[in-house]
């Protein structure tokens, strides 16, 4: 809105446009890239940015499907990718639920009730928060052997153990959650609880419809979290066909065994949803951001 | 409020009492299976469980258990089992408490040179029998007397199926009087070579209890514990007559010489792990290495994407720009395509010899530097990637606190005839600096255990050359450490957790200066 300009405000444009031309360019190159090198035939093409010879055979692997080689003979699947993404989507759906569940009613309990030791469990969830799991992937392993000896669906090797797992991360969702209760007037309920309604009932049909948004956000902050785990999901998962995506795709890359084409067509593939996700919901996320969370 | 009706009240206790049933029933599992530490950790968490939702005196804690049970058992509880493990010598040497290992010492037995019995294999329909002679010479056949002692001794097994997927591995044998058994010709030898392999695994127990294993193509020998425990607790090689005893501070039975016995068993060591930290010469040289790496690492990634996703999100901010949007979706990709994807498109096009970087570099410059072989080319490489990765998020951080400045600030300026660079170092600098720190901070904390980055880049090579435990010139802390637990260097888990520990109180103590500066602000805001 600046209505006063300086002499030198065209260049200054022409110069910006420019600078933001060339950092664009440098961040869609490895996309733009991984794309077209997954349109070349063989693994270890090299080209133009266009691909002058455009083969699908690295995309027909990737969907699983198997394709006739030149010299006559049949090339398998390396990796079942659709699985693996299956895999992923589910664990992460099921895990970004039920953290929304439990951090929903632990938020309400910070934001809205009365009880004893509350500051310091909140200063020391967020404390503990900042451990990260692969310093205790020793530990976890152990536990999650002995829950296997007892309930056998829950142990290692189990997508059930890994989404046990990931429930324990809750803190930063339940702290992103109150901020957001602490926004909403709290007279709102109390009419509620004068017109008869328990504190439960309160919370389910007065807060939580008003509370949609950040729920939004706090799934998909899961959601996301929940696809890209590497150390938990890598120590709780070994066989091929259990592995999620963000373990499975590391063993294309193995130095002698290098799959780039391969790898390329299966990262793209898997890459698209999950990039196209977190775009639509750019705008929630945005605003959760703010609030603290950190993406690796 | 209103009443419950009676039928509710019957349906909440009776899935109460059912839950309760379930919960013991499960803790009795595992009491019974020998664990009573873990069987006394669940009855009190499904304990509490039961309180929190029936006591009225704990209404707040309903909605929190969920959430703070998850958080204590799988963050609290491996912390705190974590430096547990980082006062002991917890490794793949030492993995047996003292007991387990103790008692896998005089389970172990070996064939010893006592009666040895030669055996027949006969053939009996599809299956085969074993036929046991005490070993004895030819003339004793002949000795009428020692012929009936022989002839007491001689053992026959039952048809055994040896050609099965799950031949058998434990055979009772029987005096041949006893067995109603017409004796055959036995097979020839070339017959047992075909069954060495199941033979091998068969233990033939005699009338008398006496084990015997397979020890050649003739003979089977009885088995015995290769170790005897003394009154004073030591172990007693039973062949060699050494007595081993145990070590309780290295973790190990050790003889008078020093030699030690295999496996070792875990004990407390104190703070040994963090003596080796410090004083180990072999240890610490690479030690120090890797945290100035680390510190390095995480604060260029800051400074890096701070330059980066300042300029960018001041720009974006420039009404006289058109096209923002754009640009900004475009700009905000590295963030939205998942970690774990981007980070390995840079390690196969960061490739030397078929990477498309190197390509572009060779067309155009002429070189091909060999950026996971060099230390000094690694380290740009992982800034580099990390700087993609991580300037949206400084950009979207800064966008919003720039949109908070009020404009009339900046029109003041533009009146006063201000460039751009005096209005962000005079305006906006100082105005987004303070609520910026403690996500910096936060930032900061996060790259300084950026697993997954190092991981799945470069591993942590190119490694050191010199050292005795494997560690990598790109190694961070973090990454350092899930080596030494999970790869090269012995599956050390003691020495590992207190590298863990130490991390955890580096990165709990920034994370504490970040609540202070929080609050700090917070509280000026207001």
């Amino acid at each position: 809105m600046a209505i006063v300009t300086g002499k030198k405000h065209g260049i200054r444009v022409i110069g910006a446009h420019l600078f933001l031309l060339a950092l664009v360019g440098l961040t869609l190159f490895p996309l733009l890239a991984i794309v077209s090198i997954s349109l070349r035939p063989g693994n270890f093409a090299s080209g133009s940015l266009i691909p002058d010879h455009i083969s699908f055979e690295h995309w027909k692997l990737a969907l699983g499907i198997s394709y006739q080689d030149v010299d006559g003979s049949l090339v398998e699947p390396p990796f079942p990718v659709l699985k693996w993404l299956w895999n992923s989507i589910k664990i992460a759906s099921i895990a970004a639920v039920l953290i929304v569940a439990i951090s929903t009613t632990a938020a309400y309990a910070f934001a809205r009730l009365k009880f004893r030791f509350k500051t310091p469990i909140l200063n020391s969830m967020l404390l503990l928060q900042m451990f990260p799991a692969v310093l205790a992937l020793v530990a976890i392993y152990a536990i999650f052997e002995t829950i296997g000896n007892y309930v056998p669906w829950l142990g290692v090797e189990t997508h059930a153990g890994v989404v046990l797992a990931y429930l324990g991360g809750v803190a930063m969702h339940i702290w992103t959650i109150r901020g957001y209760f602490d926004t909403i007037p709290v007279e709102i309920e109390e009419c509620a609880k004068v017109d008869g309604a328990t504190h439960f009932q309160a919370f389910r049909y007065v807060l939580l419809p008003m509370a949609v948004p950040i729920l939004v956000v706090v799934f998909i902050l899961a959601f996301i979290g929940g696809i890209i785990e590497y150390p938990v999901a890598s120590v709780l998962l070994r066989k091929v066909d259990n592995l999620t995506l963000a373990v499975g795709s590391k063993y294309y890359l193995y130095e002698q065994k290098y799959l780039w084409g391969d790898f390329a067509a299966a990262a793209v593939l898997s890459g698209v949803p999950i990039t196209v996700v977190f775009l639509m919901a750019q705008r929630y996320i945005v605003s959760g951001l703010t609030a603290g969370g950190v993406k690796g | 409020m209103v009443k419950p009706e009676p039928w509710q009240i019957a349906v909440k206790w009776g899935v109460t009492v059912l839950a309760a049933a379930a919960a013991l029933y499960l803790v009795f599992l595992i009491y019974q299976s020998g664990q009573p530490v873990w069987a006394v950790l669940a009855l009190g968490l499904f304990g509490l469980g039961f309180f929190v939702y029936l006591s009225n005196a704990a209404f707040a804690y309903r909605y929190l258990f969920p959430g703070l049970a998850g958080m204590a058992i799988f963050v609290a509880f491996p912390l705190l089992f974590t430096v547990q493990i980082g006062f002991t010598n917890y490794s793949s040497t030492n993995l047996l408490s003292f007991e387990r290992a103790t008692s896998y010492f005089l389970d172990q037995l070996a064939p010893s040179e006592g009666a040895i019995f030669t055996y027949t294999l006969h053939a009996d329909g599809s299956e085969f029998r074993l036929r046991l002679v005490p070993k004895h010479d030819e003339e004793d056949e002949q000795d009428e007397a020692k012929k009936k002692e022989l002839d007491a001794h001689t053992y026959v097994s039952p048809p055994l199926a040896l050609l099965r997927p799950d031949p058998p591995t434990e055979v009772k044998v029987v005096t041949v009087k006893e067995a109603s058994w017409q004796e055959s010709e036995p097979l020839p030898v070339s017959e047992i070579i075909k069954h060495r392999a199941v033979l091998g695994k068969i233990k033939v127990r005699l009338p008398d209890g006496t084990m015997l294993s397979y020890s050649g193509l003739r003979d089977f020998a009885p088995l015995e514990p290769v170790w005897r425990k003394n009154a004073d607790g030591s172990l007693i090689q039973v062949k060699s007559g050494e007595v081993y005893k145990a070590n309780q501070e290295t973790g190990f039975y050790e003889s008078a010489s020093g030699e030690r016995a295999l496996p070792g068993f875990k004990v407390g060591i104190g703070f040994g792990n963090y003596g080796r930290m410090l004083t180990d010469p072999n240890f610490r040289g690479p030690f120090f290495a890797i945290f100035t790496w680390t510190v390095v690492f995480a604060g260029m990634t800051v400074l890096l994407t701070l330059c980066v996703g300042c300029t960018l999100a001041v720009l974006l901010n420039w009404e006289a720009l058109s096209g923002r949007t754009i640009y900004r979706t475009l700009l905000f990709l590295p963030y939205a395509v998942p970690g774990f994807i981007s980070i390995l498109v840079f390690k196969g096009l960061f490739n030397q010899n078929f990477g498309e970087i190197n390509h572009i570099l060779n067309a155009v410059l002429g070189i091909k530097p060999a950026w996971f072989a060099d230390p000094t080319l690694a380290k740009v490489m992982i800034l580099i990637v990390n700087t993609w990765l991580g300037y949206p998020y400084i950009m979207v951080l800064c966008t919003g606190l720039i949109k908070a400045i009020p404009a009339d600030l900046y029109e003041a300026s533009a009146i006063a005839g201000a460039g751009p660079l005096v209005n962000f170092f005079k305006i906006t600098a100082p105005l987004i600096v303070k609520p910026l720190t403690p996500l910096l901070i936060a930032s900061f904390a996060f790259n300084f255990n950026n697993f997954v980055l190092i991981y799945l880049l470069t591993g942590g090579r190119p490694d050191f050359l010199n050292t005795k435990v494997p560690a990598g010139t790109t190694d961070i802390l973090v990454s350092y450490t899930y080596r030494i637990a999970f790869q090269d260097s012995g599956q050390n888990f003691g020495l590992a957790a207190a590298i863990s520990t130490v991390i955890f109180f580096l990165v709990a103590l920034l994370s504490i200066v970040n609540l202070r500066l929080a609050k700090v602000n917070k509280q000026e805001g207001r």
